[in-house]
């Protein structure tokens, strides 16, 4: 929703065009951000790996987007050595499978110079990455969301939709500490390609500035029988499941997209679980050390004696992702098992 | 050229004062008062004092998990350095770093990277941020001859390079990565050699000479205050002691160390002020007196200061 409504008017934006309005708007805000990354600004090249970027050097020229060699740990290196000298990189990583080429720098860098400086330092950072399996196969399919859930000094923020991507892109690139910003591949065009239902993805987004904040859930609807908690495309397979039971059985899931998963908004999400006393976590990334387990375990932790079925999760299965296209969706998470598992703890 | 006649006091001074600096925490490391393990600088000292020396104070060094002579060099104070070896409140980090990630952002150190190569990407990043803001400052990184099998070093590099980055790298070419011998690991015998494959100057000096250093890193500091990108320069030098405490030195003869011991830094310099008649050995003795009270009083200061308090300690990772 937008600030203030009465103030100004909205069109309808894709994911990708909210995210270059956020760049370029705070571009022209503050000189002290930067773009780097592979493939971002050469001339007759991509603007990104999905096209993000497409149009910005004409107006902010090469010295601030920075195209590098394959270099990830270079790339993430040199955001950390900028922000720790209080510029705001934007990186960007092609594909989130890359990250693992970058670890040090975001686990052992970004995340502990803050502590290790004893609160004298700060890493004001950005590092957007595409996730999500789209029949590339095993290296650019993956959700490694979970992994950087488990780094305290970093904040992770998956965005779903255009309203939510600009105004959080825009709070990311303000906020003193290390974000990782998750952006589903299959998300960033007007519509969702096949294997998400051809959804119509794009959404209203102001023409006046806003910002959405870092550490707030969202309720995309309200229901009182059962809590849903998903991200990406897993959120919007909820949503129509969710709907289709409302029609056939009469019950009314709550969906939620948690929009950051480090820090939790757990107020927004626990005070759904206490109206419904069920909980369901669809993701992507597989199961075994997901965030859902992280959710599960505190929701267990923190509502247990609120519960009225055991708390159940929906993700990729234990397994790296096949290409094959009917294999690629037997392992990942389906409306049909959103369902069962919806209609287990409802039963 | 030849430095200054004070400028070579003040080089003798400080090399002085990373020596005695390692040798009073060794004894409090073994008293016990110093948690943790260390790793040393002894013998080494030529190259933090030669660097540093031409670098200002808002310059920036990165350092590794042998970061005390950078620190003292780079102008870390001894009791903040200190403090933090005895991981108290009065530390340069707060008592949250310790020996491996000893810094001072207002004394141009980032906290040590002990992740071996982990400072040859994030010195990108200082000296990308200098290039942008249009500041005429310099980043220098310093790294062992380990971390040049890292990819990092490559990618650091590599970029510094080609976006013609103000940074100087700086190899302490000590011939061990812990145990391991440099001509194991690498059949090219000079890391400097491989500044060619990206373009780059590469310099090798003697890095048991302190004045060959300083000379070295003046030109590639001026070069890259210049706008004209990196430098490699490789320092032939040797640790005095082992890799860290535990560390008996069987993968090395004493012979070999008794080579190095004759080309110690600090006695090569105090010949060369003596024989050139610049000091004589009362200067030089009044030098270890004022070198000892500062750190006499480093210790007494560490020592009686408040622990850090750990009901602060959460609020740490994030600003």
């Amino acid at each position: 929703m937008p600030m203030s409504e009465a103030a100004t008017g909205t069109r309808r934006l894709t994911i990708a065009e909210a995210l270059r309005e956020a760049v370029a708007e705070e571009l022209r805000r503050d000189e002290s951000v930067f773009l780097i990354g592979e493939d971002i600004g050469i001339p007759g090249g991509f603007g990104g790996a999905f096209g993000v970027y497409l149009g910005l050097t004409e107006e902010f020229g090469h010295e601030r987007i920075i195209d590098t060699p394959i270099s990830e740990k270079a790339i993430a290196g040199a955001a950390v050595g900028a922000a720790l000298m209080g510029l705001r990189p934007i990186a960007d990583m092609q594909y989130s499978d890359f990250l693992f080429e970058c670890m040090d720098e975001l686990v052992n860098q970004a995340a502990k110079m803050r502590l290790m400086s004893g609160g004298r330092l700060r890493v004001p950072l950005v590092m957007r990455a595409p996730v999500g399996a789209s029949t590339r196969g095993a290296q650019h399919g993956q959700s490694p969301e979970s992994y950087f859930v488990h780094v305290p000094g970093l904040k992770v923020v998956c965005v779903s939709d255009a309203y939510n991507a600009k105004g959080l892109l825009k709070s990311a690139v303000r906020d003193d500490n290390p974000v990782l910003f998750f952006e589903h591949k299959l998300l960033y065009g007007s519509k969702g390609r096949e294997q998400v239902g051809g959804l119509d993805l794009t959404a209203e987004v102001p023409e006046e500035e806003y910002l959405v904040p870092i550490g707030k859930a969202l309720v995309k609807r309200e229901g009182r029988d059962v809590t849903l908690v998903a991200t990406h495309v897993s959120l919007y397979q909820s949503l129509a499941v969710a709907e289709e039971l409302a029609v056939e059985s009469g019950i009314e899931c709550e969906v939620i997209d948690p929009l950051t998963l480090l820090p939790l908004d757990t107020e927004t999400i626990w005070g759904s679980l206490r109206r419904t006393g069920r909980l369901v976590i669809v993701h992507e990334d597989t199961r075994t050390g997901g965030w859902g387990a992280e959710v599960a375990a505190r929701a267990a932790d923190d509502c247990l004696y609120e519960l009225e079925a055991p708390i159940k999760r929906v993700t990729a299965h234990d397994v790296p992702m096949p290409y094959a296209p009917v294999l690629e969706q037997s392992v990942l998470p389906t409306g049909e098992r959103i369902r069962a598992a919806i209609l287990e703890v409802c039963g | 050229m030849r430095p200054e006649p004070a400028t070579l006091l003040e080089l003798y001074r400080t090399m002085l004062l990373v020596r005695r600096f390692e040798e009073r925490v060794y004894l409090l490391f073994l008293d016990g008062e110093i948690p943790g393990t260390l790793h040393q600088y002894q013998g080494q000292e030529a190259v933090a004092v030669g660097v540093c020396d031409v670098l200002r104070r808002d310059d920036w060094i990165t350092s590794t998990h042998r970061p005390h002579g950078h620190a003292l060099a780079k102008g870390v104070g001894p009791r903040a350095a200190m403090a933090e070896l005895y991981g108290k409140e009065t530390g340069c980090c707060r008592g949250r770093g310790g020996s491996m990630h000893l810094g001072d952002p207002d004394a141009g150190m980032l906290p040590a990277i002990a992740i071996v190569g982990g400072g040859n990407t994030v010195v990108t990043g200082l000296g990308l941020a200098f290039k942008l803001r249009r500041t005429d400052q310099v980043a220098v990184c310093f790294f062992g001859d380990g971390a040049t099998n890292e990819g990092a070093f490559h990618e650091g590099l590599n970029f510094a390079a080609v976006e013609r980055l103000p940074v100087v790298f700086v190899c302490e070419n000590n011939r061990y990565g812990a145990s391991t011998p440099w001509e194991r690991v690498s059949l090219v015998p000079s890391v400097a050699a491989r500044a060619a494959a990206y373009g780059v100057e590469g310099r090798a000096v003697d890095g048991m000479d302190v004045l060959a250093v300083r000379e070295a890193a003046s030109t590639a500091v001026a070069a890259a205050r210049a706008g004209k990108g990196p430098t490699l320069i490789e320092c032939a030098t040797y640790r005095f002691v082992g890799h860290s405490r535990s560390d008996a030195r069987r993968y090395r003869s004493r012979e070999e160390e008794a080579e190095w011991q004759l080309r110690d830094p600090i006695e090569r310099l105090r010949r060369q002020l003596e024989e050139d008649g610049l000091a004589d050995a009362a200067a030089l003795e009044a030098v270890a007196r004022e070198v000892d009270a500062v750190l006499d009083d480093a210790v007494e200061f560490a020592r009686r200061s408040p622990d850090p308090d750990p009901a602060e300690v959460l609020a740490d990772a994030y600003v």
